[in-house]
């Protein structure tokens, strides 16, 4: 187990997730600190993915318990985890297509942190401008390209006032430059404080984020610590580079 | 690190051009409000029917253009707001009256019904919407006060002289009409609107952004229904006979499909431009019979895949006008 720095932010104890017969996650224990910067690596169906939807709310744990905050959350709803500050990205961006740059942003903004009129516009400009959306944020959201929704996904997020951020993929699919431009901007994020969880596959990018990586493998975490030891575990390698999974 | 000075941008959400369209749709309620000292009586008759049908296309198109939820059965709540205007009205309460609570008791019954509708998605939805309404006809069918399909009439209404009887449904009409659009006109712009539309593009979305979908959606299921409601008890007012299988005929729900789809589909304007076609197609076509009916299909067949954001949708996006706009501008 990595060490623990500052106060404890989110604690997930024997989490499972069963879609029917199909045991996605199986007794995963999480925690983690206030201001922290982790990293999720692990093979496609490994369960990162739904581990983040289960902390998010999106998905209802089928066991174990969540807590944020000190505050057990697992059976409160994905709307009130993100106004407690719990706020996720989609894998595959989910852009409100009929609306601009400027009003998906802004529908976090307004309903998140309860904001006035002028506070909430102040938000939605402040996230764009820091994700380098302003010039596009009266263009439709179904016009716009795959690195401007992935940055919309952010800006959301990032409008909803988050403490922590879950970040799924958000670099997967972009070139080598667009995910530097990327990194830059959750640095910046990280600086102000906001922890992360941030799932990636490339994970030189992870790594100038995360201090700290785990490992997910068929459902459980086999890896948890500093970044290069977990990538030099032996059931990480033998996770990557194939063998059998169990 | 950007260092923009984000005090040089502001929101726009009035242009010039909305702000010149809403004193025009004043100017033209207010002279519609006088306009049946100088009309003839047909004139009324028809211009209530336009009342209508604009209340059925905003309401229809808040329902399915904002808020994605696609019914086919909202003539459930027109048959509704008419079958609760005759029960109540037979009380003895004074008709006008009785449609006020047609349409209030219709709302509240499209609480538990949307609690329990919304649960399906899609097609399951739209169907099933369907399904009920052809449930709700049959249940009233039963009421002995209704006769079955030979149906009944607001005989009540007959206490009221015939041409003061006309312009107060005509009245109640547009104030129906101008009141439903400006609610619905300013829930839009507001934070409950933003929250409508995200729930129509990605209901997941807005949720892991902090809106609330589920209640959301039961608002504008809620208000869709009570303003169709209306809509059908002011039918029922100026047509006087309630046969079941006419106010719970899907042709309602068809026809607010059509002003929806030809106006321009999730645009404000949109829908009371379509209302205002298929307005002046019956007006002119309707003595065609059956060959207005095939031709109102085409019409819509051709918009659908021709121009489908609508005659409004194409008109705003070359011309980039907002008249009535519920959207967020930002200006440098």
């Amino acid at each position: 187990m990595a060490e623990t720095a500052g106060p404890i932010l989110l604690e997930a104890k024997g989490v499972a997730k069963r879609f029917g017969a199909l045991q996605v996650l199986s007794g995963v224990n999480f925690t983690m600190s206030q201001g922290e910067a982790v990293g999720i690596v692990g093979p496609n169906g490994a369960g990162k993915t739904t581990f983040l939807s289960v902390l998010s709310g999106a998905h209802a744990a089928s066991e174990g318990r969540i807590a944020f905050f000190g505050k057990d959350i697992t059976a409160i709803p994905a709307m009130q985890r993100c106004h407690m500050g719990l706020v996720r990205t989609h894998q595959v961006p989910r852009p409100f297509s009929g609306m601009t740059v400027f009003e998906n942003v802004h529908v976090a903004a307004v309903h998140n942190g309860g904001r006035g009129r002028e506070a909430a516009y102040q938000a939605t400009l402040e996230a764009l401008d820091l994700c380098g959306m302003l010039a596009i944020a009266n263009r439709q959201a179904d016009t716009i390209g795959l690195l401007d929704r992935k940055r919309l996904e952010l800006a959301r997020a990032l409008a909803a006032d988050p403490k922590l951020l879950l970040l799924d993929e958000i670099g997967g699919g972009l070139t080598e430059s667009e995910a530097e431009e990327l990194v830059q901007t959750i640095s910046k994020l990280t600086a102000r404080g906001i922890s992360v969880i941030w799932i990636e596959h490339i994970v030189h990018v992870l790594l100038k984020i995360a201090r700290r990586l785990i490992c997910m493998d068929a459902g459980r975490i086999i890896a948890d610590g500093d970044p290069q030891a977990v990538m030099s575990h032996p059931e990480v390698v033998k996770a990557y580079l194939g063998g059998s999974p169990e | 690190m950007t260092t923009t000075n984000l005090t040089s941008f502001r929101i726009e959400r009035w242009t010039t051009a909305s702000v010149v369209a809403v004193c025009l749709c004043v100017a033209a309620i207010v002279a519609l409000a006088i306009a049946p000292a100088v009309l003839g009586a047909g004139a009324v008759d028809r211009l209530t029917a336009l009342f209508i049908y604009i209340v059925l296309a905003a309401m229809w198109n808040a329902l399915a253009g904002y808020g994605g939820l696609v019914s086919i059965g909202q003539q459930l709540f027109f048959g509704l707001g008419a079958y609760f205007t005759i029960r109540i009205a037979n009380l003895g309460v004074d008709p006008f009256i009785a449609m006020a609570f047609g349409a209030i008791v219709t709302t509240v019954i499209a609480y538990p019904v949307g609690r329990f509708m919304l649960k399906l998605k899609g097609g399951e939805f739209a169907i099933g919407m369907w399904v009920l309404a052809e449930l709700a006809h049959l249940l009233v069918n039963l009421d002995t006060l209704i006769q079955g399909e030979t149906g009944t009439s607001l005989i009540s209404l007959n206490a009221y002289d015939i041409g003061l009887r006309r312009n107060l449904i005509y009245w109640l009409a547009l104030a129906t009409m101008a009141g439903l659009l400006s609610a619905l006109f300013f829930l839009l712009r507001s934070r409950t609107g933003a929250a409508i539309q995200a729930i129509r593009d990605s209901e997941e979305a807005a949720a892991s952004l902090g809106v609330d979908a589920i209640r959301t959606k039961r608002l504008i299921f809620v208000i869709a229904a009570g303003g169709i409601a209306a809509a059908g008890a002011l039918w029922l007012a100026s047509a006087i006979s309630f046969q079941p299988k006419t106010y719970f005929s899907v042709q309602w729900t068809a026809y607010m499909i059509f002003m929806v789809l030809v106006g321009g589909i999730g645009k404000f304007e949109g829908a009371i431009l379509g209302a205002i076609l298929f307005f002046l197609i019956e007006t002119w076509f309707a003595a065609a019979g059956v060959w207005y009916l095939i031709g109102l299909g085409a019409v819509a067949l051709i918009f659908s895949l021709v121009l489908p954001k609508g005659l409004w949708g194409y008109f705003a996006d070359r011309t980039g006008l907002r008249l009535l706009p519920v959207g967020y501008v930002v200006r440098e």
